[in-house]
């Protein structure tokens, strides 16, 4: 039965918890640490062929095949030609949080370091410090206040209920929601692999249980495929989301 | 049933013997069950319409895709509140 306790939903103060070790240093720390270095090693060591026509070899094929599906997916289809200039940060940011979700299903390593909340927030307050420096630069603070808080085509007598939900939706629970939405989904994932995983290992016994084990062990073999989506569309979402916001700055609706 | 389920949790509640944990848990499946009913109908219906624009205008298949992930990110949001509130219950 001892194998059915990893089971327990851990307390809230367990999923907050970010330092053990030396100086705080942990395994999700070191995560990070291997997303950054290999999303930097991916675009130093990708990008140093720049006058062969012909993209050759694993770095500089990812490399540039992401890239490109950054601009041609997230900015031209969110921002248009003007948000080019966050095609940096936007690939950057794509794949900082690829990398470090895609250990959830690494052998050995097997966590995503998003499912700690502290980096999923951070990257969210810095996508609302751009999207609101972007939006107070590119139409003035009056103007930028103004377009956010009233929707075009609004009656005049239901601005009073209408300015206090877009003051809400638009500065409390877009960063909120951006890192609720990465984190959850990454311990969610994580939390059925565990689940599917002990429930496996517990039935793999010499008695009557082990014929129901293969059902359970399958469910374990499909959940990491899936995975593998969930971390490819979670890093997705939260690019596209980030170029949605700043693009609305940018660009107010008339 | 309704009735006699709620009773009983009541007695169980109030009697001697510590039952927090299973409460807990009982709250936990609620919380999340609850929040998971909206989001998953929603879900259905821009996956669904999405599908139908994808088949009606086939060339129209990029954008509707890109659109279609962010109303599921929209959401999907909801749910991951229920989710995680689940998680700050505690007996």
């Amino acid at each position: 039965m001892n194998a059915f306790l990893a089971v327990d939903v851990p307390p809230i103060s367990h999923v907050t918890i970010w330092g053990y070790g030396p100086g705080g240093f942990n395994k999700t720390a070191a995560i990070y640490v291997f997303a950054t270095l290999a999303t930097i090693l991916l675009f130093v060591l990708g990008t140093r062929r720049k006058d062969a026509l012909v993209p050759a070899g694993l770095l500089q094929n990812t490399a540039e095949s992401g890239v490109g599906f950054v601009r041609s997916q997230v900015i031209m289809q969110t921002m248009g030609p003007d948000g080019l200039r966050y095609l940096p940060y936007l690939s950057t940011l794509f794949f900082f949080i690829f990398f470090s979700n895609i250990t959830e299903i690494i052998p050995g390593v097997q966590f995503p370091a998003n499912a700690r909340f502290a980096m999923p927030m951070v990257l969210a307050l810095a996508t609302w410090v751009i999207f609101n420096v972007v939006g107070v630069v590119k139409q003035g603070p009056i103007h930028y206040l103004k377009n956010s808080l009233i929707p075009p085509g609004v009656p005049k007598f239901l601005l009073i209920l209408v300015i206090p939900i877009e003051l809400i939706s638009t500065f409390l629970v877009r960063p909120f929601s951006l890192m609720v939405r990465l984190f959850a989904n990454m311990l969610a994932g994580h939390l059925i692999l565990v689940t599917f995983a002990t429930i496996s290992a517990a039935l793999f016994a010499k008695s009557i249980t082990v014929v129901i084990m293969p059902f359970s062990f399958f469910l374990l073999v499909a959940m990491t495929g899936f995975e593998i989506l969930v971390s490819f569309l979670q890093a997705f979402i939260f690019t596209i989301l980030t170029a949605v916001y700043i693009g609305s700055a940018m660009h107010p609706d008339h | 049933m309704g009735l006699a389920l709620i009773h009983h949790l009541f007695l169980a509640a109030t009697a001697a013997t510590d039952n927090t944990k299973g409460l807990t848990a009982i709250g936990r499946g609620i919380v999340y069950g609850g929040a998971a009913i909206g989001p998953g109908i929603g879900i259905g219906l821009v996956v669904g319409n999405a599908i139908s624009a994808m088949a009606r205008q086939p060339e129209s298949a990029g954008v509707v895709r890109t659109t279609m992930f962010l109303g599921i990110a929209f959401t999907e949001a909801l749910a991951l509140f229920g989710f995680v509130l689940a998680f700050i219950i505690s007996g």
